[in-house]
């Protein structure tokens, strides 16, 4: 048997004969130190990036994906007594670009962006005309605008959040709540003169964003925003309707030139309702004149008449001068004092202290006048609070005009009795009528809500006794024989004077008048102070208790009515046709 | 030696891919919480722009309109009055 061999073909790896060669031993180390300073080399350069000299690469991470955002904070709500809007931010978007690139646009794209902003195709291309690197496109677009605009991924084009106000009250309320600016600053009323409480402070933070602008983590310190704080004011809306409605009503009727009206509530000195014709919309702003601007009862001050008379007749009778019943005699209507005469609009006979009133003498209250020294007047004057800003901390607020006393002639004391020559604003007025309801005290005013869990007190002017005879001279006012038999309100015992001035132009007295009243209810315990003020009736009546009374009467007892107040006096069927009183 | 040596190598490439994986949970919730405050402060604003809607709608002057030129309602006269005396009326239950 012969036995064949294979031939052996290959051989183990370890028997390779590649391997069997004798090198030098030097080689193998040679490499092996080569790779190893390779390693080295690496090792330490990426030491040298992340540890010793890290701040470029971190800087370049930090670049791609931290971001510092600002998180916006809303200015603080203005909202009435019962917790009714005045005025509200609601988030808004400005549109603003790049000029150099937004002029890529092409036509078509120019075309909807400017039919959906509402603007022709011409004044975007004037505002993205500009050589500056910014520009406003438009401002305070609504949001939905704003998002189809972003879906449009226009080039340039670029949003940003902001806020903008809105007035639910719109004109009812412009002149106490005011407006803001574009860029969410309050610049007339409550919405300046509490800027700082309602002002919101916006926050930051510091984000990382992944690729897809997710926001994946929050590192370093964030500042939360602070919303601004809600304002709540004393006002009553509803009581403010009834005021701005029936202001405007009296205004028209009379074909006045404008009109205030204010309404305090006595026992805390808040007032509820301020209104002023002519005035405006805040929530549209455009073709704005001076005139509606205006806040007359605060900022306008002007010669009140007679209704300054029961402070002059208070004062005879605190001073123990005349007694309600002392007959003055008024005979025959007119009285020279100097070169001057003061006449009564109607010529009365013998008249008592509180007839004075009740027919507005203007011979009785000067003959009344005359028997004290000027100091003691001004002084009265001054404690009531005229010739002072009433602090409400309203921009705008006038001190009036009180002339020092020294330099007062005789003639300038008798006018001043009965309301020329000195010159106050409504909100003036109404506050001096406050120290007739509430037995002699002048009740400081408030916009804002007053605690009213304990008793507010004011500075105590005059005794009450004094003030319980002027609030029944007050009343007979309103009677039928009395000037404003037109302000009284069914239901309610109501005390008030009217007040007829000639108005001053280019130093002498035209035949133009201020008509006004001011009064108090219910008179059995007053709660309510009303003051109406009409500039410039032209409509046939211009006496304060036709023209300013009936506008009284409206709102004084729909303000009783809407606060629950209970009637204090039994209910006049003969008076029913004339409460057409509003809701 | 070697075998307790590989052990350790194993459960720090565990732990590091841990570290990982919490690390990516961590911000996917993060994105959750995140888009969950977003929809709050839409809804806070919603809130707002339906109160405002409200208070415009609401407005005295609408209210006084349509009481009167839609529902015929009137103020009451004198006459239709009836005065309730205060310690009668908290009898029943106030006003």
């Amino acid at each position: 048997m012969v036995v064949r061999r294979r031939p052996q073909r290959g051989h183990r790896f370890t028997e390779s004969p590649v391997l069997q060669l004798a090198l030098q031993g030097w080689r193998s180390r040679m490499v092996g130190l080569l790779l190893m300073a390779a390693f080295l080399a690496l090792v330490m350069r990426s030491f040298y990036l992340q540890v010793i000299n890290n701040d470029f690469l971190q800087e370049k991470g930090d670049s791609r994906y931290r971001r510092d955002i600002e998180v916006s904070a809303s200015r603080g709500k203005i909202i009435d007594r019962n917790g009714d809007m005045l005025a509200v931010s609601t988030p808004m978007k400005s549109l603003w670009a790049i000029p150099g690139d937004a002029r890529t646009m092409t036509a078509p794209q120019k075309q909807q962006l400017a039919a959906l902003l509402d603007m022709s195709v011409r004044e975007l291309d004037a505002k993205i005309a500009s050589d500056k690197t910014f520009v406003f496109v438009k401002r305070q677009v609504p949001p939905e605008t704003a998002d189809r605009i972003a879906a449009l991924k226009l080039p340039g084009v670029h949003q940003e959040k902001e806020y903008r106000r809105y007035y639910p009250t719109g004109d009812m309320t412009a002149h106490i709540v005011g407006f803001t600016g574009v860029d969410d600053k309050g610049l007339e009323g409550v919405e300046l003169a509490f800027q700082q409480s309602l002002l919101g402070h916006a926050g930051s933070r510091t984000v990382i964003r992944d690729r897809r602008g997710n926001i994946v983590e929050d590192v370093g310190a964030t500042r939360p925003p602070q919303d601004g704080k809600d304002v709540r004011l004393a006002l009553d809306s509803k009581i403010q309707y009834l005021a701005y409605s029936h202001l405007k009503a009296a205004v028209e009727s009379n074909k006045a030139k404008a009109g205030g009206a204010i309404v305090i509530d006595a026992s805390t000195g808040e007032i509820l309702a301020l209104a002023n014709w002519p005035t405006y919309n805040p929530n549209n702003r455009q073709h704005l004149s001076g005139a509606q601007l205006r806040n007359r009862a605060i900022t306008d001050t002007f010669e009140p008449g007679s209704v300054m008379k029961p402070f002059t007749i208070a004062l005879a009778l605190e001073k123990g001068k005349v007694r309600y019943d002392t007959i003055i005699n008024c005979a025959p209507g007119r009285l020279t004092i100097g070169s001057a005469t003061i006449s009564d609009a109607h010529p009365h006979g013998a008249l008592t202290v509180a007839q004075v009133i009740q027919k507005s003498s203007n011979v009785g209250t000067t003959k009344i006048a005359l028997g004290f020294p000027p100091k003691e007047m001004w002084e009265m004057f001054d404690s009531v609070g005229f010739g002072q800003a009433p602090n409400l901390g309203f921009p705008g607020e006038v001190n009036g005009r009180l002339r020092p006393w020294k330099n007062w002639r005789p003639i300038e004391q008798a006018t001043m009795s009965y309301g020329h020559g000195i010159a106050v604003s409504l909100v003036q007025l109404a506050r001096a009528y406050t120290v007739f309801a509430r037995d002699g005290e002048l009740m400081p005013l408030s916009l804002t809500r007053v605690d009213d869990s304990v008793p507010v007190h004011g500075a105590r002017v005059f005794s009450p006794q004094t003030m319980r005879e002027l609030r029944a001279m007050l009343e007979m006012a309103v009677q039928p024989e009395g000037t404003a038999p037109k302000a009284r309100v069914p239901g309610y015992r109501v005390g008030g004077k009217t007040g007829t001035a000639y108005k001053i132009e280019g130093g002498v007295y035209a035949r133009k008048y201020v008509a006004s009243f001011v009064g108090i209810a219910p008179i059995s315990d007053p709660r309510l102070v009303v003051a109406v003020m009409i500039d410039e009736p032209s409509g046939g009546a211009h006496y304060g208790g036709d023209v300013a009374g009936p506008a009284f009467s409206q709102i004084m007892g729909g303000a009783l009515r809407t606060m629950g107040v209970p009637p204090d006096a039994p209910i006049q069927v003969a008076d029913a046709g004339a409460t057409k009183g509003a809701l | 030696m070697v075998r307790f040596n590989m052990i350790l190598l194993l459960i720090a490439v565990v732990c590091a891919l841990g570290v990982v994986t919490s690390q990516h949970r961590a911000r996917k919730l993060f994105q959750d919480l995140e888009s969950e405050q977003e929809r709050a402060r839409q809804l806070d604003v919603e809130y707002g722009q339906l109160q405002l809607e409200l208070s415009t709608w609401a407005t005295h002057p609408r209210v006084e309109q349509i009481a009167r030129d839609r529902l015929h309602m009137v103020t009451p006269d004198a006459v239709g009055r009836v005065v309730v005396p205060a310690a009668k009326a908290a009898a029943k239950g106030g006003r």
